[in-house]
């Protein structure tokens, strides 16, 4: 399940989840003739140029007209094609949001959105830029599946798995690098919670790059505490029984992502189990604010996003001293 | 030009004129839905189903049709007439269903309960980019000469940068496989288009985006039929068909007046005829005109 050595944290490889998704967008490409990538003037740095430079017959350069690109898309579904649109989430799903509503989710249009930009990991070109809302106002959308990678391989498979479901869906990626620890080989299955470490006092459940925090904490804490780290990469449709069981175990539950705690994962895993097992929760996350510029890391620092900071907030929670 | 012979072009017109008698049925029926855009396209929607479009009402989804997108969904009454008269699946009294629970006529277009639609639609601006969807699927497939995209849009939803980004793409593509027919009836919800937000020069913007540009009488049958014709001689370029119309063509007291785009007889200006006559006239009218053009 997870890379050689994953817990080796000084010599971990990091690699931008959206390479994943753009490799995988190129590699499915060569057996999927009705596949087609559109761009909106992001091409490279949301990484759509590599199936763009292998198959330009089957690119459309939108320009910076993103909710034409997202009616065309929606054109292309309904002739039977399988359009993958890429740039960054605040312009790929927050500026077209009403085109996307009505040309596709609510057609039931075949479209796969694959972002990059998502999350304060977008880093040095500040809040405008940094989509911490998407999965709020995607998960809130009949028909639609939202999927957040863990890192690059997830990513590279989860553009794959879109393909052969139906209905729109939604690829999450951060801009940033991200340590590498699933597998290649690892099973990958949409709407299908991993279970990535057993444990018993509290679950930690996270998506993209906060889950290889948890798991560095859980091995941490092992003595102190046993955390049972769940990868939630489908929020939608969420996988309510792995998280129920998990929490009726434990008795805890702590969800930690780069978005918004307001509608976000957070928020989906709180109406799982207020509604089926309340358990005591803490959400933690970007708190519905707008963050600022600054690297990446500075802002996982200061913002509470990077290992020490979900340690010490979890510790909190969990009383852990 | 193509030759009509007078008595296919009085056919056309009779069967438009029937059409127009269905819409002021069906609104009236519903008390619901819009009244001056569906009749301004009657004449139009005619030349479409009866004439123009490759299509096989029994055979709806028949992979060589001609795809007609409607982008300016609030106008379906003229549609689901239109194709209620030219042999689609609709039997007549479904026609009376219009905007009730369970129907396939909603007030918008549902694709997913009709998708003889092609679309659904409602908001405004964004038919356009999905027909430059569609075009660019035939390129693909390499069916561009085998069929045709056209797309009807409103003039006030040009108002809709949307409109402009799908304008500029189609262009950029060279889709000659496309047109788009502008319903120019110069009515929007606040008034007309000139007050609410200028558009003119209408055929000039076209043309500076790299747009084959012609204008059209959308009330003369001759002519509409001859236009959208000339369109396959088009190369290199997508076409616009700008089409001058009256909002509520046909009905005296409902022509031009821009009260009368969302509001069915009965609920429309009392200033010059009654609301609980509205309906009544309406038809009177058109009934009038029928007997006119049938002993014509």
């Amino acid at each position: 399940m997870f890379t050689e050595n994953y817990l080796d944290e000084k010599n971990i490889k990091w690699k931008p989840m959206r390479d994943g998704s753009g490799i995988g967008m190129m590699e499915l490409g060569a057996e999927k003739k009705d596949m087609v990538v559109l761009a909106a003037d992001t091409m490279e740095s949301s990484r759509a140029h590599f199936f763009a430079e292998k198959y330009p017959e089957r690119f459309i350069q939108c320009g910076i007209a993103e909710q034409a690109m997202i009616g065309i898309a929606s054109g292309l579904a309904y002739q039977g094609k399988v359009p993958y649109a890429v740039t960054y989430a605040p312009f790929l799903i927050g500026r077209p949001w009403e085109p996307i509503r009505t040309t596709i989710a609510y057609p039931e249009r075949h479209v796969i959105f694959v972002s990059s930009h998502a999350g304060i990991s977008t880093g040095q070109d500040g809040p405008t830029h940094q989509m911490t809302e998407d999965i709020s106002i995607t998960r809130c959308l009949p028909n639609f599946t939202v999927i957040c990678p863990a890192d690059y391989e997830e990513s590279r498979k989860a553009v794959k798995a879109a393909y052969d479901l139906k209905g729109p869906v939604y690829i999450r990626n951060a801009r940033e690098a991200t340590p590498m620890f699933t597998a290649e080989n690892a099973p990958f299955e949409v709407g299908k919670a991993q279970i990535l470490r057993e444990g018993k006092d509290i679950t930690a459940i996270g998506h993209g790059f906060v889950l290889y925090w948890l798991l560095l904490i859980a091995e941490e804490l092992k003595d102190k505490i046993s955390i049972e780290v769940i990868n939630l990469h489908t929020i939608k449709p969420i996988d309510k029984e792995t998280i129920i069981a998990s929490a009726k175990k434990t008795g805890k539950v702590f969800t930690v992502e780069d978005h918004n705690i307001i509608g976000g994962m957070g928020s989906a895993v709180a109406e799982v189990l207020a509604e089926n097992n309340p358990a005591p929760l803490y959400r933690h996350g970007v708190m519905d604010m707008f963050t600022e510029a600054g690297a990446a890391k500075d802002l996982w620092a200061k913002y509470d996003l990077d290992k020490e900071g979900v340690q010490r907030v979890l510790m909190e929670f969990a009383g852990v001293k | 030009m193509s030759y009509i012979s007078p008595q296919k072009l009085k056919e056309l017109e009779l069967i438009a004129n029937r059409i127009r008698q269905g819409v002021i049925k069906m609104v009236s029926i519903a008390k619901s839905g819009h009244t001056g855009g569906p009749l301004g396209m009657a004449d139009i929607f005619t030349a479409f189903y009866f004439h123009v479009l490759k299509h096989d009402p029994k055979n709806p989804m028949w992979p060589e049709r001609d795809r007609l997108i409607l982008s300016n969904g609030h106008i379906c009454p003229v549609r689901y007439q239109t194709m209620y008269a030219a042999g689609y699946d609709i039997a007549e009294e479904e026609l009376g269903t219009f905007r009730k629970i369970g129907s396939r006529l909603e007030g918008h277009p549902n694709y997913l309960r009709m998708p003889a639609l092609e679309t659904s639609s409602g908001p405004l601006g964004e038919g356009l980019a999905e027909a430059v969807g569609f075009a660019l699927a035939a390129r693909f497939d390499k069916k561009e000469k085998d069929y045709h995209i056209w797309c009807l849009t409103s003039d006030g939803e040009h108002d809709e940068g949307m409109t402009w980004e799908a304008i500029n793409i189609a262009a950029k593509y060279k889709l000659s496989n496309l047109t788009v027919i502008i319903d120019r009836n110069n009515i929007q919800i606040d008034g007309t288009t000139e007050d609410v937000l200028p558009l003119e020069p209408l055929s000039d913007k076209y043309q500076s985006f790299n747009w084959h540009v012609m204008e059209m009488n959308g009330h003369d049958m001759q002519e509409i039929i001859s236009t959208l014709e000339e369109v396959k001689a088009i190369t290199e370029r997508p076409t616009c068909i700008i089409a001058n119309t009256i909002p509520g063509k046909g009905v005296s007291f409902m022509e031009n007046d821009y009260r009368w785009h969302g509001v069915p007889p009965g609920q429309g200006p009392e200033d010059r005829v009654p609301r609980d006559k509205q309906t009544e006239m309406a038809l009177a009218e058109l009934k009038v005109t029928e007997e006119k053009i049938l002993a014509s």
